[in-house]
This record gives structure tokens, sequence and C-alpha cells, in this order.
């Protein structure tokens, strides 16, 4: 979408939503055009001058527990780290051939990718404002690449518009602007908009539909080489005799409001979904290895915690070897720990009843992956589509092209599914084949010609049935955060949760630095107090 | 062959177009996006109907087709022989409301969902409590003011 006609009209526009649509709209305008501030990172915490044997076990080995681990070693603790996993990084994840994922339940599956292919199970992207993550990638030398967020050229689908096929990005949201643009003219020009906006403004506004909408010279969006130039064309501008382009039909009104097109082009405003994104090169765990680089000699891996203990002199945590069944007591002077909640509430831990009523009262969401390996990059090579992602109504949510290798010969990992609520509970219910059978029907759909001709192997994860987390991201609402944000994140005696949990950027790796930073500081402040 | 079990061989057999009988499906619901980092659009999925079907298309995930749960650095519970299911109050409170990791349902369930998925756990999976749960009951648990007015 062409944004760049927005800044000047923002206040006209707002009023003519406003005048059209009612505060409501007006409030939702405002609020995906308002100003988002970037970040809350000011830099690493730089802590320093630990008391001499001062010591802190950490619990879990992904990104917040290890940045925890490598800041507060930096500022003089005795760091320990307990990993109920035999890998550090924890959701920051990547499966690759030869790997082997069981998930809860059982089902063991051997991934088959070629080499150098990969899906990331977890996170998979990286706004430009996620500055905590990003300073981290640069200090521990992790190459980053565009991820291709956005791609005019990719497929929208609705089981209920369009009849049912695939239709380009581009031509829904240009036919969807158009219309509107058409519609809100038409109001300016029968007056249903004069005691809202003043003349001059009336003026300025139907000049920016204009333009922004492609309209023509009577404001009304009609097929034209001129709307053509935003939704594509019925024979593109060429050379030579046929070089003379054809303009392409516009589609139905009625389809074009189906809501898959405005809520697949109201995506891309969110805040965290805007370009640019990154992703690291060779599997988002390339993140999660350079952490771990900084802090492998403090991790103890397949230690499943069992007990947290604490008293005004330190923290006992008892856990148990998953690989030897024995068990052990590790103590310190503080705890930083990043178990989900869902583990946590599990385990006995040794808080208040406030911290344990909100360690309980946050449940996880449950989304699932799966990773298709294709024989060739049929999406380049004959749909012309070079990353980004086909939104579809069906349970699998959408199809995520690979923004690596691009215009690589050989098999190649395509998104095929990155499903939620109701379509991520049906997904989980079924054994990996039956998902992998589930996504190549659903996404033949939006490229019947090649899907299953081409499609050699795949995986899933179902995050609901991830043996260390118990789901994929803590999901807060209003109430909770109100009842039990504080009490979470305050320190325990000598206790502080840290990971996407404790923050407000959940299920973000973001989130989780930004919680272990903020922890820690705390953490140290109190130490030196003590 | 039970009604579940012929789900299952419809499963098994990889014939997974929404559900083997269309006059038990409603409309499908659209839903649109929540917060952190998922796909974009709406998606709407076929509208389980009987106590089978919601348990496939949603209790499964977790609890597992046979209801036995998992273990793993914690425990989804087994539904399977559970005699905490013997009382309809317990499954109704944890499934309208929430427990730990599991979300509240209420907002993805109609009070008619959640009614009929509890009657099938508790008369499947080794349990026998043959009461079925009234949609009535499942509402005075769920929506307290709601049931004021019954």
């Amino acid at each position: 979408m062409d944004m760049g006609a927005r800044t000047p009209t923002r206040r006209q526009l707002l009023s003519a939503i406003a005048a059209v649509g009612g505060t409501a709209a007006l409030y939702q305008a405002m609020t995906t055009l308002g100003h988002a501030a970037e970040t809350q990172f000011a830099g690493p915490p730089n802590l320093s001058g630990a008391k001499p044997g001062a010591s802190v076990i950490v619990l879990g080995a992904g990104l917040a527990g290890m940045l925890a681990a490598h800041e507060l070693t930096k500022a003089g603790y005795k760091v320990k780290i307990l990993e109920y996993q035999d890998r550090a990084g924890g959701r920051n994840w990547s499966l690759r051939g030869g790997d082997t994922y069981t998930e809860l339940g059982g089902a063991t599956q051997k991934v088959g990718f070629a080499p150098g292919n990969y899906m990331n199970p977890g996170p998979w992207r990286i706004p430009h404002h996620h500055r905590t993550l990003l300073h981290y990638c640069k200090s521990f030398g992790v190459a980053l690449e565009p991820f291709i967020q956005f791609n005019h050229n990719t497929y929208v689908h609705s089981s209920q518009a369009f009849g049912g096929k695939p239709v380009r990005f581009n031509a829904a949201a240009a036919d969807f602007e158009g219309n509107i643009a058409e519609l809100l003219a038409k109001s300016v020009n029968q007056k249903a908009l004069d005691e809202a906006v003043t003349l001059e403004d009336r003026e300025r506004l139907l000049e920016a539909l204009r333009g922004w909408g492609m309209l023509d010279k009577d404001y009304k969006y009609v097929s034209s080489l001129r709307t053509s130039g935003h939704r594509g064309f019925e024979r593109p501008p060429g050379g030579g005799v046929n070089g003379a382009p054809i303009a392409s039909p516009l589609y139905d009104f009625h389809d074009v409001l189906d809501p898959q097109v405005w809520t697949s082009m109201a995506f891309f405003m969110g805040h965290e979904m805007q370009t640019t994104m990154f992703q690291p090169v060779g599997g988002m765990d390339m993140i999660g290895k350079a952490f771990a680089k900084q802090v492998q000699q403090l991790i103890t891996y397949n230690a499943k915690v069992t007990k947290i203990a604490q008293d005004d002199k330190g923290v006992a945590v008892t856990y148990q070897d998953t690989a030897t069944g024995q068990t052990a007591t590790a103590a310190a002077d503080w705890c930083v720990c990043t178990i989900p909640l869902g583990v946590l509430g599990q385990i006995d831990t040794q808080v208040t009843d406030a911290m344990m009523a909100a360690i309980k009262a946050v449940p996880y969401s449950g989304q699932v992956k799966i990773g298709l390996e294709m024989r060739r990059r049929f999406w380049e090579e004959d749909d012309y589509i070079y990353g980004g992602h086909s939104f579809t109504d069906q349970e699998i949510a959408l199809i995520s092209y690979p923004n690596n290798n691009l215009f690589g010969d050989g098999p190649a990992v395509l998104l095929g599914a990155f499903a939620r609520e109701m379509g991520a509970y049906r997904l989980a219910g079924m054994t990996p084949q039956q998902r992998i059978e589930a996504a190549l029907q659903q996404g033949s759909v939006i490229h019947p010609a090649n899907y299953r001709k081409e499609f050699v192997t795949g995986a899933s994860v179902a995050w609901s049935r991830v043996p260390w987390t118990l789901g994929c991201c803590a999901r807060w609402n209003e109430d909770t955060r109100k009842t039990h944000y504080q009490t979470l994140v305050a320190m325990d005696r000598r206790i502080v949760l840290a990971g996407e949990h404790a923050s407000y950027v959940g299920c973000w790796m973001e989130g989780a630095l930004l919680s272990s930073i903020d922890a820690i500081t705390r953490l140290h402040k109190r130490a030196l107090e003590a | 062959m039970t009604p579940a079990n012929i789900l299952r061989a419809t499963l098994a057999a990889g014939l997974l177009v929404a559900f083997a009988l269309p006059s038990a499906v409603a409309p499908a619901a659209a839903q649109a996006v929540q917060g952190g980092d998922t796909g974009g659009g709406v998606v709407r999925v076929a509208k389980p109907v009987t106590g089978a079907q919601v348990y496939q298309s949603v209790c499964q995930a977790c609890h597992m087709q046979d209801g036995k749960g998992g273990s793993g650095a914690g425990t989804i519970p087994a539904l399977a022989s559970n005699p905490r299911l013997a009382g309809a109050a317990y499954p109704i409170m944890v499934v309208s409301k929430g427990k730990g990791a599991m979300p509240s349902f209420t907002d993805l369930l109609s009070d008619a969902q959640m009614a009929n998925v509890i009657t099938y756990v508790r008369t499947n999976f080794g349990n026998s409590y043959a009461k079925p749960v009234s949609e009535a009951e499942v509402a005075r648990i769920a929506h307290p003011p709601a049931a004021a007015r019954d």
C-alpha cells in the first residue's frame, strides 16, 4: 500500500473518518495512524561492582536467562544456569535435516530437510525497532539479512469471496482503497462532510482521494491503465508491437469488502509488523547459539527443576538430571527464573501466595507452524513471489515464502502454516503426518498446480505440545495485567522472574530481553543494598 | 464403531476435510488476530458441534487423542480415568475459566459446545459419569450474572 499521501492529510482524514464512521472509527484510525514510540531500550545495563562471592542461579537457558547470566557475570556475580533441554536457546530454535523432535504425547519427527534448509518453529522475524535484540545480535556477531515482510505480489485467499480463488494482494488492496476513496469522495461531493471539513480541506481531501485512490476525473474508481498501475494489468506494458498495456478488470466490491482483504492490509500497519524486518542468516537459532557462546560454561543441561526454595540468606534449587535421574540441589544468593509460567506454576516454588496466583493466572497460546520442503521454488519461478506471506482463512492461516537463497536451485522450505486459536487447536490435535496432509490440502488452494507435486518432506511444531513450555506465549489481558502483572515482575525476596511473560512485548524475543535487563538491574540494586 | 472411533478412523485415513457430517457443522466463525507475533488475516474454521468434534478440534491439542495428556518440564493432566471429573462443576470451571497455562474457552466455545464436550469427556476415556452436562449448568458457572436471571 502506498501510504505516502497519508502524512499531509492526516488531520483532515481523521476528521472525515470521524464524520463518516463516528468516534469508534476515529479511535481505531488514530490508533493505526498514531505516532509509535520506538523502544524502551536505553543500551546494555552496564552493571558492575557485585559484592565479592555473590552468586546468582538462572533458571532457563533461553534468551532472557542467557542475557541475565552474561550481564551478571560481567557485573562480577558467580552465575550458574539450569536448563531442562539438552540445548540452549529456548524458543529461539531452528529445525534442520537430521534433527529429531519429540512432542508431548510421544510423536517423534525426524526432520528430512536438505542440507542448508531449516524452519524456525518459534520466532522468525525481527522488527527494526526491537533495539535490544538488534544490539546484542551486533555485539555477539550474528549476521542479519532482510526478512521480506511485505510483498504486494502474494495472494489473499478467502473461502467466501472471489469464488474461493486466491487473488493477488496488490489487486485486492487497490480495489479496497479505490472503492473507499470513491465513496468518501462521493460523500464530500454530496456535501455530507460540509460541517466536518472546511471548504479548503474538502478540496485537499478530494485531491488526496483522487491521487491515493486512483480515481478518474469524475472521482470514480474504474478499470483503467491508471488503476491497473496499482492493481496489476491484464497485459503489462512491454516493448515493440504489442507493447501497449491492457487494463485489468476490477473485482466485485462485495468481494473486496471480505474481511480477509482489509485485515491482510491492516496487518502490516501494526507497529511490530512494519518493515524493515530481519532474520539471522542461516536460521533463527543463530541468535541462541551466539548467546550460548557467551555463557556456555555456565549451563547445566538436562536439568529439570523440581523445587525452588528460598529464605533470607539465599535460594536453593532442586533439580533432576533427566538423563540419569539423579537429583541435586544448587544454592545461590539470588535467582533469576525464566521458566515459562505454565511450567513454573507446577513447580514447588517458595514465593508469596500473590506471586503464585500471578504465575497461575496467565494462560498460553498454542500456535502451530509447519515447514514444507518443496523440490523447487515454484512460487518464485511460476508465481513471481519472492518472500512475504499469502494469507488464507483456512486453518493454516498463511503460506510464508523463504527470504534466503532467492533464485536458488534445488529444494527450499516454505512455512506452510502459522496457525492460531481454533486453527491451531485443530492442527495441534493431529498427528505430525496428518498436519502435513492438512497443510498440503489447504496450501493447494493457493498453489493448485505445484503444491503437492513439488512436496518433498515436512515438519511441524504444535506449541501446545512442546514439552519444555506447554505453550507458545503468555497471553495477558487487561484484567490479569491489572491484578497480577506488577506482582509477577516484582522481586519476591531473592527471586525475580524474567522472560517474554514478564513484559509488555509478549511473544517477542525483545520482550524477553527487556524483561531480563529490568529484572537483573533491580536484582543488582537489591543485592548491593542487602 | 462408536462415533468417536469413526472420527478417529476418518482422521487416520487422512480425510481431513472439516468433519464427516456437513449437517453437523455450523457456519464457520471468523477470527481476527490477537496480540504477539501471529499470522495476519482472518481464519474461518468449521465449528465443531458434538462433544467428540469439540474434543477432537480443541482439547486434543493438549490432552491428546487418548485423553492421557503428557509430561515434560511440566504436565498436561490426563482426562482419562480422572476422578476429578465425577462432579460436573470442576470441569465446567476449568474449561470456562482456564487453569494455569490452559486458557478460558468462553470466547471460543459456546455454552452448548462446552456442555457437549464435558459430557463427552465424562463418558469416554474410561470415565463413566453418565449424567449429561446441560448448557444451563455451564452457563451458571461460566456467566454468573446471566445465571441470576434463569
